[in-house]
């Protein structure tokens, strides 16, 4: 009886947090619905609905906007990112977690200074020096940025996962005769997959969304979504920026779909592997 | 075992491998982080010369300047609004993260997929969105006079500002909170409770010591940010408040006098690292990522 009771009050508790959880995400995507909404509003004035149409999305596919031309410079920015930090973070933190050597400790400090610091100073740092260098600002000097300010994060959401290996596979590869590129190609990177695809979509989601070092990062040519965005923002936006926003969302979802699809179907698979 | 190891490791010439892992991120934080960083501390000793230039004649002006009482103004009120943000990022934060450490399983992975996939929508586009909500002729101000009130002025104003932010942030308060908790051992709220511990008095003196890591960790992701982020003050204030990451743009940008947007800079960077200083009193530097 007492015990059917505080199961009882445990369920009630339950819904308490159910209800904290479900205010806080309400808080989270209400704005959302309202662009997905107004991508879908006639008046261009957007305060009341005031009928249903599809003429943003016409206007978004049928000029030459360059808010297509905005995104494909995102999504290349934010790839080549990904790709450059994952591949030397990966390295360090490999190396960091299996050598011991003089001036750990001051790449140690180095790591977190990206993370510390206000991004608006590193950007600003960034423009600074590249202009007493004559540099000019281009595509390059956007990925140098946003790779300087990934890599840690790369380290740091590996290094985790590094320690908690057995350290005995690798051994095993080695008294096998393996040296240690064989080890490090065959035993250690396979391993750290799962943390490199951990850190890869972190260094993607934060390069897409920057709006501070691109900033002072970008050349003229090279507009990220972001700031194309923000040039907009505080004058009036047009709804066919909404409706473009609502296609990435929509591909968005779609891709974290189908990646847990295959994530439970590969499991599901290791699973009657390990059962025969 | 592990001595063994460590002796097979130094047997094998590892000089060569480990430069060659680590040296092209150390290179490459050298190069266009630290570079960058001592060439702004530099800057900010120099003087202003004509159209944005910088002339190398050593001089503290840009420090003095910021000690007109303008920006001395503009800094404290960054500080109050980043520390307002911090405050109201925990509050709503610690139920919220405490919520999603209750979950399991399935429904678990889905509110940790909900709680990012807003990232992978324009922040900008996110803010605008509760700029449309919130404005004199927006959607509350209408539901507002539908049922005969008065419309309420909430844009252009610091709490405006405070509300962008807190959306802004609230995940980095959020998921450190919620790794602390979910870590946390079930065994010592049931050991609590078995004592004969009231719900209360179990959380004051069991799950929020423990989640206190998360807490300080939390703060730090959203304070030191929240110093910085100009473009929310932009949106949600409108440009009628000024703080020091929008001081620092327009000193780089409009104003052109790059030694005194250096010395903000610096200011930042040392306020920066006094709070850090304080939380490795308090903190682990590990629990930050």
């Amino acid at each position: 009886m007492k015990a059917a009771a505080k199961a009882g009050k445990e369920k009630k508790n339950g819904y308490g947090y159910d209800l904290i959880a479900y205010t806080v995400y309400a808080f989270l995507y209400l704005p959302i619905l309202i662009v997905i909404i107004y991508s879908f509003n006639k008046s261009e004035i957007n305060v009341n609905f005031t009928g249903f149409t599809l003429d943003w999305y016409k206007e978004l596919f049928s000029k030459d906007r360059d808010l297509w031309q905005a995104l494909k410079t995102s999504l290349l920015l934010a790839s080549y990112s990904t790709i450059i930090s994952c591949v030397i973070g990966t390295f360090a933190t490999i190396a960091m977690h299996r050598y011991r050597f003089p001036g750990k400790q001051i790449i140690e400090n180095l790591l977190y200074i990206p993370i510390v610091i206000p991004e608006i100073v590193i950007g600003i740092a960034f423009l600074a020096t590249m202009s007493m260098f004559g540099i000019n600002m281009s595509m390059t000097t956007l990925v140098i940025s946003h790779v300087t300010f990934c890599v840690p994060f790369v380290i740091f959401t590996l290094r985790p996962r590094i320690s908690g290996f057995d350290a005995s596979i690798e051994e095993a590869a080695m008294d096998l005769g393996a040296n240690q590129w064989h080890t490090l190609k065959r035993v250690t990177i396979p391993m750290l997959v799962p943390g490199i695809i951990a850190s890869a979509l972190m260094s993607f989601t934060l390069s897409i969304d920057d709006v501070t070092i691109s900033f002072f990062a970008a050349g003229p040519e090279n507009t990220t979504l972001p700031i194309k965005i923000y040039g907009m923002v505080r004058g009036k936006i047009s709804p066919d920026v909404y409706g473009q926003c609502v296609i990435i969302m929509l591909g968005t979802i779609a891709l974290v779909a189908a990646a847990m699809l295959i994530l439970s179907a590969n499991a599901r698979r290791t699973k009657r592997i390990q059962s025969n | 075992m592990k001595k063994e190891k460590k002796k097979k490791v130094k047997n094998q010439n590892h000089t060569l491998p480990l430069l060659a892992m680590i040296s092209p991120t150390v290179i490459w934080l050298f190069l266009f982080l630290v570079i960058s960083l001592v060439y702004i501390i530099v800057i900010s000793f120099m003087t202003k010369g004509p159209f944005g230039t910088i002339k190398w004649m050593p001089s503290l002006q840009s420090y003095i300047d910021f000690l007109n009482p303008v920006y001395l103004k503009v800094f404290r009120k960054s500080v109050e609004i980043a520390a307002l943000t911090t405050v109201f990022c925990l509050l709503v934060s610690y139920p919220f993260a405490m919520a999603l450490s209750k979950t399991t399983g399935k429904k678990k992975m889905l509110f940790m997929i909900l709680l990012v996939l807003p990232f992978w929508i324009n922040g900008l586009i996110r803010l605008n969105g509760w700029v449309n909500i919130l404005r004199e002729t927006g959607i509350l101000n209408s539901l507002l006079m539908k049922i005969g009130l008065q419309p309420i002025n909430f844009m252009y104003t610091d709490g405006a500002i405070v509300f962008g932010m807190v959306y802004a942030f609230l995940p980095f308060m959020v998921l450190p909170i919620n790794n602390s908790l979910s870590k946390m051992d079930p065994a010592l709220l049931e050991a609590a409770s078995d004592l004969g511990a009231k719900k209360f008095r179990t959380f004051c003196r069991v799950t929020l010591p423990l989640s206190i890591p998360g807490i300080f960790s939390g703060t730090i992701q959203t304070f030191i940010p929240s110093l910085g982020a100009f473009y929310i003050a932009d949106i949600m204030g409108g440009g009628n408040t000024m703080l020091l990451g929008n001081l620092i743009k327009n000193q780089f940008t409009s104003a052109r006098n790059w030694p005194s947007g250096a010395a903000f800079s610096v200011v930042l960077i040392v306020f920066t690292l006094i709070v850090m200083k304080l939380y490795n009193k308090v903190g682990n530097p590990e629990d930050l990522v």
